[in-house]
């Protein structure tokens, strides 16, 4: 049947591309694969001639894809439910990009077009590794090509397609207007789409420009990742082969793994500012399982590049580098198993929504580890011993369904793949000694990875859970918990990359090291104790033991902050080309001391019980919630508040409150504009958006918590009339009311009056029990053509509403109504950030230096492939 | 033995430590039975917002307080009381994990995690409010 308005052909193109993507990936992937294995020269060309023109019309499809989808979203084809489910007439261009990644199949397909555009950086640069890396780039992209190719293959769906029709979805097969005769079992309606007015928009929590930027930066960060791990797992193949040294692949895989540390992390940070500038959680992190699961990897990575330089400089390290490079792309795909399978439903706030491919995210992850392991086997032997665990496991986790042995088996491949690591002999048999650099460079990437996995055990208790059946949950201070070990991890560290640099590699002179840190180190004790003694970090909530570890760590990371930025003069006599390091370092203390100075100094501004009187109760902590009634200044710890205007978007129900800030000392005076969506897409209550105002040292932040509940809106209260004369009194619930002045005119100028209408308008004033006044003279009272029409005034701060209903003479008869029910009010909730400018600056240079250090690599790179 | 290894020893016994001491501080998800049993523990518990008992929640007076009743996957209703103002989609939410103790005869909420009915029912939901709308226009 012919459906009227529907545009196939997008659908169709895009469903071309996907199975085009899905074979030249697999091609490009085998392709590549013989030829790393083949040992003749000329058979290797041949086979990487087809690999490279396999990815790159891989490449094309994938792109096509991606402006498909988009066109799609842009016009606004409702026909595909991606579009309708994702984005909405109403949605700004900016957001249209927002949505198009909101959606699982979106985010997957820009995870594989950054691939893409690495893939074919590493076929343009890489050389004698392009085929063993891009085995693995391409097995990825044959993968992440399964995710979005939604065929039916042995009894079950592999992936959700972008590109399906709403039609056939599901979503319409209930709904009676859509189908003939108004019955769902019968065919649809040939006109159905002229239904289907508007999408169902993005999630507004999701409309933030953040939200246009943070995803594509963070899946770069995630596609890079598997660049190091290619490396690894190809420095781990070659050498048992033994056609090339090892030291071989740390080369070019160093900047590579500076690139993934410095978008991981920037694009990690990101999503902190996103949830600090548009969640309500009241800060940039929470350690919600869906950040941590980011973090994770990015640690382990971190962790990664100082091994790799020890292995650089001394040839130490090797195994924690294949380990470190390996587990960092691993924990990438792990988090990927962890946001997007549902597991996480009831710790997280936010992780994707489930779209039932728990299998095939399982299966991402035994593929890769069990692969990849046998991959890097030793010997024929062992090669054909791990294949044979690996099917035998998988076929045992498919046909039983225990969670248990599904989980044992995929750890069973990290396992193999670990022996492989392992297994090697060791290239330095001496022991590093107490005074060299590599020696508390490798603490402190063991510090790192093992908190690391602290981290990741604590998220992954849901799939304890499952996989053992037992119900633990996160404790009372999950927060705290992490706050105070990570503070250990912080101060370790700190210490560490404060001295390392002054450290030399192999061994380092006591007296050196004595007369090039002594004068960072007096430095810092003077700043530091400065800063402990007048900056008034007393954070008390959680004993006086976590106190002192905050002040440790305040001091360790001013001294990281001081010596590394000493370094670059007393060190590498301000060689900016060798700063990179240093710069990094000098960034990362800003970002240790940020965070310290603006969690431990974070105030509730709103945390005030002045203007409306509060019931306390007992325990009753954290009064956080301040109602404001619209026209009523009221006082919030420094300042005063006034909520003056609101107004509504024109297309959705997004309204926005207009809040005075006037500190009492008169010198600051703002406005924030928080705003919140009412009863979005009908589902009662609201979905807020804070404002925040910014300064150089601390940020002011709003946001609303709540609004009046219409259901108590309804308004029993009556008018009270009343004769009154000029200067005579009325008395309401909370103070009493003069009426000023009554003013008649006879000659209205304006048209459509007789000269023998009138107006009255009266003068009220105010005069409430909080000694403030009002004055307002907007009640009138017309009299056109015999006919009175009278229009009301009110004072919304006092719930009070003036009518005149009558006038004679001097005389006048004044209707007051007195009721709560008029009230404008809100609630919300205000904190002071200090020094979170300093975080986000100490991002900025600290991803400046990394790249700094990756360009450096590079050019190092260059010059002795130049020598050779 | 090598100084590395007994570092590495040690960092590792310390992150068994912490991960026992997480065990030790870690709570369960429970049903409101069990937390009227055990007045005083911390716990989890998934429950859905009673909607037959009207909402406690007074801005003027109080925008901190919050009672509702919330009721169990084995019918237990029990009466919440939450002292952090009212969350967002509390009333469109189709569970609520609350993570608080039982205490005098109420359930003392520190916090309150609310899901949100699946994307896709509530897509399904959108398209027949949508569609009967536009039935009853013609």
């Amino acid at each position: 049947m012919d459906y009227i308005g529907e545009h196939l052909v997008p659908g169709k193109l895009g469903h071309f591309f996907i199975y085009l993507s899905l074979v030249s990936s697999l091609v490009a992937t085998l392709s590549y694969f013989l030829s790393a294995q083949s040992k003749n020269i000329e058979t290797a060309t041949g086979w990487k001639k087809l690999a490279r023109l396999s990815f790159i019309t891989e490449s094309i499809s994938v792109l096509s894809i991606f402006i498909i989808l988009f066109y799609i979203i842009y016009n606004h084809l409702f026909e595909y439910k991606y579009a309708w489910q994702h984005s909405s007439l109403s949605l700004e261009f900016k957001y249209l990009l927002a949505c198009f990644w909101e959606g699982q199949e979106g985010s997957f397909l820009l995870w594989s077009t950054w691939h893409c555009v690495l893939g074919l950086i590493i076929i343009k640069t890489a050389k004698k590794w392009e085929a063993p890396v891009m085995t693995i780039v391409s097995f990825a992209q044959f993968c992440l090509a399964t995710m979005i190719a939604g065929l039916y293959l042995f009894g079950s769906k592999w992936g959700s397609n972008p590109f399906e029709l709403l039609r056939n979805s599901g979503v319409l097969d209930n709904a009676p207007a859509m189908h003939l005769e108004m019955d769902p079992s019968k065919a649809l309606r040939p006109d159905y789409l002229s239904f289907i007015k508007d999408g169902n928009d993005l999630n507004p929590l999701l409309q933030n420009y953040w939200m246009v930027i943070h995803p594509p930066v963070l899946f770069l960060g995630f596609a890079s990742s598997i660049i190091p791990f290619a490396y690894a797992i190809s420095g781990l193949r070659k050498k048992q082969n033994g056609v090339s040294s090892a030291a071989d692949w740390i080369k070019p895989a160093l900047p590579w793994t500076l690139f993934s540390v410095a978008f991981l992390g920037t694009g990690i940070m990101m999503g902190a500012m996103w949830a600090y500038e548009s969640l309500t959680f009241g800060g940039y992190w929470a350690w919600d399982p869906v950040e941590n699961a980011s973090l994770v990897p990015w640690i382990v990575i971190v962790a990664g590049v100082h091994t790799l330089l020890i292995y650089k400089h001394t040839g130490r390290a090797l195994p924690a580098t294949y380990l470190f490079l390996i587990l960092g792309f691993v924990l990438v795909l792990y988090s990927t198993f962890l946001t997007r399978s549902g597991i996480l439903g009831d710790t997280s706030v936010h992780s994707f929504t489930d779209l039932g491919m728990n299998a095939q995210l399982y299966l991402l992850l035994y593929l890769f580890l069990w692969g990849t392991a046998i991959l890097t086997a030793k010997n024929k032997d062992q090669k054909i011993y791990f294949s044979v665990s690996a099917i035998i496991l998988l076929l045992l986790s498919a046909s039983i369904s225990i969670p248990a042995i599904a989980f044992v088996s995929v750890l069973s491949g990290l396992g193999a793949l670990c022996y492989n690591i392992f297994s090697q002999p060791s290239l330095v048999k001496e022991e590093e000694k107490g005074s060299s650099r590599e020696f508390w460079m490798f603490i402190g990437s063991l510090v790192l990875f093992l908190s690391a996995l602290v981290i990741i055990a604590i998220t992954s208790v849901p799939v304890f859970n499952k996989v053992f059946n037992i119900k633990i949950a996160m404790p009372e201070k999950i927060a705290h918990f992490h706050n105070s070990i990570q503070i250990f991890v912080a101060i370790i560290i700190a210490s560490l990359s404060a001295i390392a640099q002054y450290l030399r590699y192999k061994q380092t002179g006591f007296s050196f090291f004595r007369k090039k840190i002594l004068i960072p180190f007096i430095l810092s004790v003077i700043v530091a104790s400065i800063v402990l003694m007048f900056g008034e970090i007393n954070y008390t909530q959680e004993g006086v033991g976590f106190m002192a570890a905050i002040w440790i760590a305040v001091a360790l990371s001013i001294f990281t902050i001081i010596s590394n930025f000493s370094y670059i003069w007393l060190g590498i006599k301000g060689d900016i080309k060798v700063a990179g390091a240093s710069v990094a370092h000098f960034g990362f203390g800003l970002v240790l001391l940020g965070i310290l100075i603006s969690s431990s100094k974070k105030e509730v501004l709103s945390n005030n019980i002045n203007g409306i009187p509060v019931a306390l109760g007992e325990n009753e902590n954290p009064l956080e919630n301040l109602t404001l009634i619209k026209g009523l200044p009221t006082a919030m710890s420094k300042y005063t508040l006034t909520y003056e205007t609101d107004s509504v978007h024109p297309k959705k129900q997004q309204w926005y409150y207009n809040i005075r800030f006037q500190s009492k000392d008169g010198k600051e005076n703002f406005v924030l504009k928080p705003d919140a969506f009412i009863n979005y897409k009908g589902n009662e209550g609201l979905m807020a958006n804070p404002s925040s105002k910014h300064y150089l040292t601390h940020d002011v932040f709003t946001y609303i918590t709540s609004l009046p509940n219409p259901e108590k809106m309804t308004d029993t209260t009556k008018f009270k009339n009343q004769w009154m004369k000029e200067g005579d009194t009325a008395f309401y619930s909370n103070g009493f009311i003069i009426l000023e002045k009554i003013n008649s005119r006879d000659s209205i100028p304006q048209p459509g009056f007789d000269p023998t209408d009138s107006a009255t308008a009266a003068t009220f004033k105010v005069y409430s029990k909080y000694n403030t006044t009002y004055t307002t003279d907007k009640a009138l009272l017309i009299n056109k053509h015999g006919q009175l029409e009278s229009y009301p005034d009110t004072v919304f701060a006092e719930g009070l509403v003036f009518k005149i209903n009558q006038v004679d003479g001097n005389r006048a008869e004044a209707a007051i109504k007195d009721s709560n029910s008029i009230l404008k009010y809100i609630t919300l909730k205000a904190y002071k950030f200090p020094m979170i400018n300093l975080l986000w600056a100490g991002v900025l240079i600290t991803v400046i230096g990394t790249l700094m250090s990756m360009i450096r690599r590079i050019y190092q790179n260059k010059r002795s492939s130049l020598k050779a | 033995m090598k100084k590395m290894h007994i570092i590495l020893l040690v960092l590792i016994a310390v992150s068994i430590a912490v991960l026992i001491s997480f065990l030790k501080v870690a709570s369960s998800y429970d049903s409101f039975a069990n937390a009227k049993e055990n007045p005083g523990k911390f716990m989890h518990v998934i429950a859905k917002l009673d909607k037959t008992i009207p909402l406690e929640y007074d801005q003027l007076k109080d925008p901190n307080f919050l009672g509702f009743h919330a009721v169990d996957s084995s019918g237990t209703v029990v009466k919440v009381v939450y002292r952090k103002g009212k969350p967002d989609n509390l009333e469109s939410s189709e569970r609520l994990v609350l993570e608080g103790k039982y205490k005098d005869g109420q359930f003392e909420c520190n916090n309150i995690m609310m899901k949100c009915p699946s994307k896709y029912k509530e897509d399904m939901n959108a398209a027949q409010k949508n569609i009967q709308s536009t039935t009853n226009s013609k």
